[in-house]
């Protein structure tokens, strides 16, 4: 029985050839989760005033921009990887509540003050999204 | 009239192993999984041992016997879970015919039993996405089945090794 117990453990299981297939399975699973879990990820943030794009920054650092739209100052925040309307004068507060927007695709639109924010990852997942 | 079969010992055997796969299958439904699909997959540790001993046929006729009568038994005959089951054993198949032209030499159960296993997630996440769940989030959870399946390849692949490799010496070869 423990000679059995021993054999099982014999790395002799394992020819060149396996752990060649082992080392290659692992491989491709380390870059299946590489591509498939950071393919959501934003890498800039685009910001628009009446349509027209204002600022286009990279999520890479902490960062403020400060739009003037007709209501007044719009404050958007930019960090590593997220970012967030952090002040706008717009009577209903929707974008500020939104909070911080994570993935790309993600947008923030303070529709009264004419303002935007948008996550943009490694690929666009749509053009543009109708209501 | 009458019909008479003569069963081989050969014959025998395989309808023991073919029984053992079909008892495993049952065993691992009975086991709660956290993500729908993952199981470890036991019954192809014995389709790997009657591929060594029988041959790539055999093992396709054991495998495919066992999503039969393992889906039958648990009353999923011709239900989703049946054809995916099918799908994996088809894909896994496939795959074992390709891969025991490699060299016995450099290449053992356990490279069978990884590329089987892979094989085997690959049809069946195809036949989801072409039929259950036409949705590109499901390549989130690739990295996810592919891990398992290399997890489960390698374990079973060992189990069966060990096993081959038991039976040789009581054989005397």
């Amino acid at each position: 029985m423990s000679q059995a117990t021993d054999s099982f453990f014999r790395l002799s299981l394992l020819r060149p050839g396996d752990w060649l297939v082992v080392t290659a399975a692992a491989a491709l699973t380390v870059w299946l989760a590489m591509t498939a879990w950071t393919a959501g990820t934003p890498e800039r943030a685009v910001i628009r005033l009446s349509g027209k794009i204002v600022a286009d920054a990279a999520l890479d650092h902490a960062q403020t921009f400060s739009i003037q739209g007709p209501l007044g100052i719009t404050r958007v925040e930019i960090a590593p990887a997220r970012a967030r309307i952090a002040s706008d004068p717009s009577p209903r507060q929707i974008c500020v509540r939104q909070g911080w927007l994570t993935h790309a695709g993600d947008s923030a639109l303070c529709l009264p003050n004419q303002t935007s924010v948008e996550l943009i990852g490694k690929h666009r997942l749509y053009d543009s999204l109708n209501y | 009239m009458r019909i008479e079969l003569h069963a081989t010992p050969a014959d025998h055997q395989i309808a023991k192993l073919t029984a053992l796969a079909i008892a495993l299958s049952l065993a691992e439904a009975a086991i709660p999984s956290p993500l729908p699909g993952v199981k470890p997959g036991l019954a192809n540790i014995i389709v790997l041992v009657v591929l060594y001993r029988f041959g790539w046929t055999t093992a396709a006729w054991v495998n495919l016997m066992r999503v039969a009568t393992g889906s039958l038994l648990l009353g999923q005959l011709l239900a989703p879970g049946f054809f995916l089951a099918l799908a994996g054993a088809l894909a896994s198949l496939s795959v074992l015919g390709l891969a025991q032209v490699l060299p016995r030499r450099w290449f053992g159960p356990v490279s069978l039993s990884i590329l089987a296993a892979l094989a085997h997630i690959s049809g069946q996440l195809l036949l989801v996405y072409l039929w259950l769940i036409p949705n590109a989030s499901l390549a989130n959870l690739l990295p996810l089945f592919f891990g398992m399946a290399l997890l489960s390849g390698l374990i079973n692949g060992l189990i069966a090794a060990h096993w081959l490799a038991a039976g040789q010496e009581t054989a005397g070869g």
